[in-house]
């Protein structure tokens, strides 16, 4: 059970939680210009690495506000969590 | 039959192999996928100078921690198409490969808890019918005949309102389907390389030329990906980017008991199922942890929602205890059907995606892979599975709808 803390709330169990995947994903500038190959890399192609992840929770059985965090995907240790107006941190990588 | 008693040791089946300088071809990944590969590779293609290369123990990844659920019953004719290939290729295999895999065609049902579950399970029907997949309506009087164990009574969250029966599903031992091609693969000469992991690629221009491994550098006029879970990892070496994502998928299994369940239980809406292994123990798993990860480990609680929805359907679990769980590393991709076929680079082939139900599709995975990375050109049966699909919008889209949740 993962033991995640809200920027806002606290530490809170992963239950409370719901997962948003990848962070920093931008709505494209100008839609109307995306080739079908652009449309499909924004809409379907994530990236899935083994290693820190920055990717997005909401706090949905709480304040219900959406937060960023770089994750480490092999062993699950957060390593930052941030507000979604903040940059993504610097982060050592280790191993 | 040869070896098929449960004492069968691996260690009688094959060599470890050496690495050799090159190969015609190289399989990346020794699960039930590379391993068929090879295997069709060989048997249809005639490339025998060809090796699989395991970065940990041959079948030790996905193939050896899933729980065996072997159907066909989806609902769009692509996914029918390979699935059926597959399970007829099972009913087969025992006698091709000699070797006794504890096929056992128990059945598969599919509960339905909701008005708009039993519509698209009658849906799914109609569709495996048209497609020639053996499938049947059972109503809760029908699943109570069928699988006594069952709690059809109203009196619950969630009643089951009837369920679908593909009864040509079942259950494999899926270490004999692994044991059982490695030894064919051994005696057509192919290398079983196991602990070398591919590392990188080689490559000239955007023609891959062979891998780098951690047992050294290996040529190859063709290489094909079956590393499940790990698929994006390696295709990020390679220098491309996949749309799929890994997520933990757990199991666990009870302690042994006498036969109580003939069937194979699933249910999508409660989401737990559940079949009797050969041996004894309660087969149970449930769904993806929703995030993504490499830890080959799940969260707690989805095991006590997959244990609670267990004991509203089977009250008589409510005193099994837990022998152990485990968890694997599965690649879920966004229309919850596989990817097989060509990648953007020249002669490496992919093979991934198939999230939490590729088990079942090992042989037509193998098949289809192997004809592509033969050929360079997809299968009838794969082509609708390329990548191209997420430019085309052309999506096989199994999400639900075959009769499970990814
Ligand atoms: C808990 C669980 C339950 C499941 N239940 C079912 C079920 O009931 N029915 C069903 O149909 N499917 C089920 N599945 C899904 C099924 O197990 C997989 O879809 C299928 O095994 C994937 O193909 P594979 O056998 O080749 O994968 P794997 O056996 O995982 O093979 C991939 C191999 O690639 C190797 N590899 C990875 N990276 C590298 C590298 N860099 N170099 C060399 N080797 C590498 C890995 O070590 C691994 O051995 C389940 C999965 C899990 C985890
Ligand atoms: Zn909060």
């Amino acid at each position: 059970m993962l033991l995640l803390t809200c920027p806002w709330c606290g530490p809170r169990d992963e239950t409370e939680y719901h997962y948003g995947g990848q962070a920093h994903v931008p709505y494209p500038e100008d839609p109307a210009a995306l080739s079908d190959e652009e449309w499909a890399q924004y809409l379907f192609y994530r990236d899935n690495p083994s290693g820190p992840y920055a990717e997005r929770w909401s706090h949905s059985g709480g304040c219900r506000k959406w937060f960023n965090v770089v994750r480490d995907t092999r062993t699950y240790d957060f390593l930052a969590v941030y507000k979604p107006t903040d940059p993504r941190p610097e982060i050592e990588v280790t191993r | 039959m040869a070896g098929g008693d449960f004492g069968a040791q691996k260690e009688w089946l094959w060599r470890s192999a050496e690495p050799k300088a090159s190969y015609d071809a190289i399989v990346v990944g020794g699960g039930g996928h590379g391993l068929t590969t090879a295997y069709y590779l060989a048997k249809y293609h005639g490339i025998t100078n060809l090796a699989v290369v395991e970065k940990g123990w041959l079948a030790g990844g996905n193939m050896a921690r899933n729980t065996t659920i072997i159907r066909s019953n989806y609902l769009w004719d692509e996914s029918a198409a390979i699935y059926e290939f597959s399970l007829k290729q099972w009913e087969q295999w025992p006698d091709e490969l000699d070797y006794d895999f504890l096929f056992k065609q128990c059945g598969v049902l599919n509960l339905a808890h909701t008005l708009q579950d039993v519509r698209d399970s009658q849906r799914r029907i109609n569709a495996n019918t048209l497609n020639g997949v053996d499938a049947e309506w059972l109503d809760p009087q029908d699943v109570a005949d069928f699988c006594p164990i069952v709690n059809v009574s109203d009196d619950v969250r969630y009643p089951v309102l009837g369920g679908t029966l593909q009864p040509r599903g079942g259950i494999a031992k899926h270490d004999h389907v692994a044991w059982a091609l490695a030894r064919a693969l051994d005696s057509m000469g192919v290398d079983l390389i196991e602990n070398c992991e591919v590392t990188d690629f080689i490559k000239d221009g955007n023609r891959v030329t062979g891998v780098v491994t951690s047992r050294g550098r290996i040529n190859a006029g063709v290489v094909g990906l079956a590393s499940a879970g790990h698929s994006s990892v390696l295709a990020a070496k390679a220098g491309f980017r996949l749309p799929v994502q890994s997520h933990p998928l757990q199991a666990l299994v009870s302690e042994l008991y006498e036969p109580v369940h003939p069937t194979v239980v699933m249910s999508n809406h409660v989401h737990v199922y559940v079949s009797q292994a050969h041996k004894g123990e309660l087969v149970m798993g449930a769904g993806v942890d929703s995030y993504n990860g490499y830890g080959q480990r799940g969260s707690f609680h989805v095991i006590e929602h997959q244990m609670a929805a267990a004991l509203e359907l089977f009250p008589i679990f409510s005193s099994a205890r837990l022998l152990r769980t485990w968890g694997g590393i599965v690649d879920v991709s966004p229309d919850a059907s596989p990817i097989i076929g060509s990648t953007p680079v020249e002669n490496l082939y992919v093979n991934c995606g198939w999230g939490t139900g590729g088990f079942k599709a090992t042989p037509g995975a193998g098949f289809t892979l192997a004809h592509t990375m033969a050929t360079g050109e997809a299968h009838d049966l794969n082509k609708p599975f390329g990548l191209e699909r997420f430019v085309t919008g052309a999506l096989i889209d199994e999400h639900g709808a075959a009769a499970v949740a990814h």
